[in-house]
């Protein structure tokens, strides 16, 4: 710790600067400021305290670290400090097969794992042109948004659990399990899925899984408004986050905040309707959904609230789509024309998808072989979370937990 | 009128024992032994609230968040509390190398010890206690108020920077919470008229056992939330769990603690939660009376041992049931950040319980003048 009495009777300079070696240097008592003031210095020295937030924190979602400066409670810089979790994800694509990689795409974004099979597959898709058959590719968008209801869930409950409440998690938990056992149902797997993948989707959904979905849609109604009114409607959380980390429009595009990061700013951009893929488009122009923009409804725009708020309504948005889903659904084939030993033919793509986070690309070139020459990911969590670093000076180190957490970063996909 | 007053300034186990033992032990050992007594049975006690306060807490928080909590370790996991303390004893004592020796060690037995001495002045029944102190209730808050010295120095002496945002934030949510929690317990004292918890109880009986403070007076109703919204405040619990903000401070003033120095803290909050209930039973929802004590006053004698049994039933259902009130509110709210617990504390608290403490006097004085 630095520290330093009342500015001591210097001889010389020379001297004193040997004595204050590896402090910092104070300005003399008295001096007059440029307003004309004399400058009224206390007795005693104080600095700043450097925290480390993380790797271990519980606050942190995973092992990021921020290095956080405070004074007192009042945060006056932050450092956010990646790559705790790098696992040379976009390498080993460049040295395993074109499907071997798919079980890797599972892990990066851990909560979100079915939209991260899809980005890759659609990728690859993209540049074999191969063409998806309408059965798999409903059970590919019945399964990216149930699993965009899980991750928001997660978002919704460790953000209750940042700003201090516990039960919503567990309640978020329990919905999240329905889901989970709806995976491991179609898929065998509960985290990592690895079900859709290059051409289609693995295989078919057992009996009786489309009515279960169908149920899991009912429920989850009916517990949605629970969420909504236990926390995003109480009056301390509306107090611990509205008017708290507010991102306006012009930062959130400097930044490339994307999903619902972007959103919450108000910007009406959502890769779904904007850049249709898959049956999205034909289910925005069927009117099945909407896209949640935040509107400042209990703060400022863009502040935390508005983020939460925009997560939370689009589980609805993605429980319609589900419905849609499962009524038009028709018997036919899940898997594409593609051949047992994959050859991607010569070419490149980069093919955006909207993740629970944001837009998550995928740039795959191949040479013509049974290995990519490159993969390359663009991950939402990577861009989200360096608005933290501008964010957080000024706020309060409770805020600063608040802020962080309303980023919804995935430390997984970040370091990748 | 004249209020009933159980005998003052007497012992029932003093009095026992000057009446059976033999002439020769002198009077001073007598008064020793029942010290001793009194230390057992309160060291007792404070386990024994702690152990049932953390089941409780285990229970409450479990069904709260749909799942059931501790199942395996007897009756609904009633042997849950003893196989935490044992593992608690168990384990390693932890100094971390930086900490100030001396005052790590002595915070947890500050917090408990003065828990403890803050627990004596608690009546048990209308003629069991250990001190019948006429200054009862204003030892007590001062006891609790000692404890947060403990805190701050555990905070300190930890060498750590989220145990040091857990002291400041302690010190200074204590201090702003300390003034409304004392004006406001300023309202019933006047309708009772005395500091002394069992005449302020039995000042209390009639109306048969419902003559409550909150319902003599209409300024003690806002009181009471005051009070107890302060006592939160006071005995850390969410939405005022500062100090310890998990989320926030990794653990608070706790972070560097384990083993049993850890869970002297835990015992202390849990005892302070009940002593917190159980001041506001005694001064705002009759202490001893209910309509229960009331029939078993007339059916079975003042001072009867029916009597004394309810009455000491009463108190303690009427504490644990603010526990369980403290409980519940834990698991429902989110934390509020620290600039709102000091503008909540400063800007609300104080003038509304002061307010309160002026509307009480006036109505106090016209019923005085009318009646």
């Amino acid at each position: 710790m630095t520290t330093q009495g009342a500015s001591p009777a210097v001889p010389n300079e020379a001297e004193g600067a040997a004595n204050l070696r590896g402090s910092i240097s104070l300005p003399e008592e008295g001096r007059t400021l440029p307003s004309g003031e004399k400058e009224f210095m206390l007795d005693v020295a104080t600095s700043d305290l450097e925290v480390n937030m993380g790797p271990q924190h519980p606050a942190t979602h995973g092992v990021m670290r921020i290095l956080i400066r405070t004074d007192g409670e009042l945060v006056t810089g932050a450092q956010p400090h990646l790559g705790y979790l790098h696992r040379c994800a976009e390498k080993i694509g460049e040295n395993v097969e074109w499907l071997q990689y798919l079980p890797y795409t599972d892990r990066y974004d851990y909560l979100a794992a079915m939209n991260n099979n899809l980005g890759y597959s659609m990728a690859v898709e993209a540049v074999m042109g191969v063409e998806i058959p309408r059965r798999a590719q409903m059970l590919r968008t019945i399964c990216a948004e149930l699993n965009r209801i899980g991750s928001h869930l997660i978002a919704m409950g460790t953000y209750g659990l940042d700003i201090g409440a516990f039960t919503p998690f567990f309640y978020a938990f329990r919905e999240r399990e329905w889901m989970m056992a709806l995976f491991e149902k179609i898929c065998g797997a509960r985290l990592t899925y690895s079900y859709i993948r290059i051409g289609g989707v693995f295989n078919d959904a057992p009996p009786g899984w489309l009515e279960e979905c169908a149920r899991f849609c009912d429920v989850f109604e009916v517990k949605w408004k629970e969420y909504v009114d236990l926390l995003a409607m109480n009056q301390i959380f509306v107090k611990r986050t509205a008017d708290v980390g507010v991102i306006s429009k012009e930062m959130a595009l400097d930044f490339g905040l994307l999903g619902p990061m972007m959103r919450g700013s108000g910007i009406d951009f959502d890769l779904r309707r904007d850049m249709p893929y898959m049956l999205y488009g034909e289910m925005f122009d069927a009117g099945v959904y909407d896209i949640i923009v935040g509107k400042g409804e209990k703060g400022t725009l863009g502040d935390c609230w508005d983020r939460f708020y925009v997560r939370v309504y689009e589980m609805m948005e993605s429980i319609h789509m589900i419905r849609w889903c499962l009524e038009n659904i028709e018997p036919g084939p899940v898997l594409g024309d593609i051949p047992k030993v994959l050859r991607v033919p010569n070419g490149e793509a980069y093919v955006a998808i909207e993740n629970p986070r944001g837009e998550l690309g995928h740039y795959v070139a191949s040479d013509g072989g049974k290995v990519a020459i490159r993969v390359r990911v663009r991950g939402p969590s990577f861009c989200n979370v360096a608005v933290t670093e501008e964010l957080l000076p000024g706020t309060f180190l409770a805020d600063s937990v608040a802020i962080v957490g309303s980023t919804d970063v995935v430390i997984g996909e970040t370091d990748r | 009128m004249e209020i009933p007053m159980p005998p003052s300034g007497s012992n029932a186990l003093l009095e026992l024992l000057k009446e059976y033992a033999p002439e020769a032990i002198p009077g001073w050992a007598l008064v020793l032994t029942v010290a001793f007594v009194g230390v057992g049975v309160g060291l007792g006690l404070v386990s024994f609230l702690a152990l049932l306060s953390v089941w409780l807490e285990r229970k409450v928080s479990g069904h709260i968040q749909c799942r059931y909590g501790p199942m395996y370790t007897g009756w609904h996991g009633v042997l849950q509390p003893l196989a935490d303390g044992i593992k608690l004893i168990m384990k390693e004592d932890l100094i971390p190398l930086g900490a100030d020796r001396p005052l790590f060690m002595l915070a947890p037995a500050l917090v408990l010890g003065s828990l403890f001495a803050g627990l004596t002045a608690l009546p048990f029944a209308p003629t069991i206690y250990f001190a019948d102190i006429q200054l009862g209730v204003f030892f007590i808050i001062a006891m609790l108020s000692v404890s947060t010295i403990g805190v701050v120095m555990a905070g300190w002496a930890s060498a750590s920077k989220w145990s040091l945002y857990g002291a400041m934030r302690e010190a200074a949510q204590v201090v702003a919470y300390e003034i409304p929690l004392g004006i406001s317990l300023l309202v019933p004292l006047m309708v009772v008229g005395t500091f002394n918890m069992i005449d302020a109880s039995a000042t209390q009986a009639g109306w048969f056992g419902m003559k409550w403070t909150v319902f003599q007076n209409p300024f003690v109703i806002p009181a009471s939330i005051l009070f107890f919204v302060a006592a939160l405040a006071e005995t850390k619990r969410a939405p005022f769990d500062l100090p310890e903000a998990e989320s926030e401070l990794v653990a608070g003033f706790l972070t560097e603690y384990s083993g049993i120095r850890w869970s002297f803290f835990f015992m202390e909050e849990y005892a302070a939660m009940f002593l917190m209930s159980a001041v506001a039973a005694i001064f705002f929802f009759g202490g001893f009376e209910s309509p229960f004590t009331a029939l078993a006053r007339d059916g079975f004698g003042e001072y009867s041992i029916v009597h004394l049994l309810v009455a000491h039933a009463t108190l303690f259902g009427k504490a644990l049931f603010g526990v369980f009130v403290m409980m519940w509110l834990r698991w429902t709210l989110p934390r509020v950040r620290i600039d709102q617990v000091m503008t909540m504390g400063y800007k609300y608290l104080t003038p509304l319980s002061l307010l309160c403490v002026l509307g009480a006097g006036i109505w106090e004085a016209i019923r005085i003048q009318l009646f």
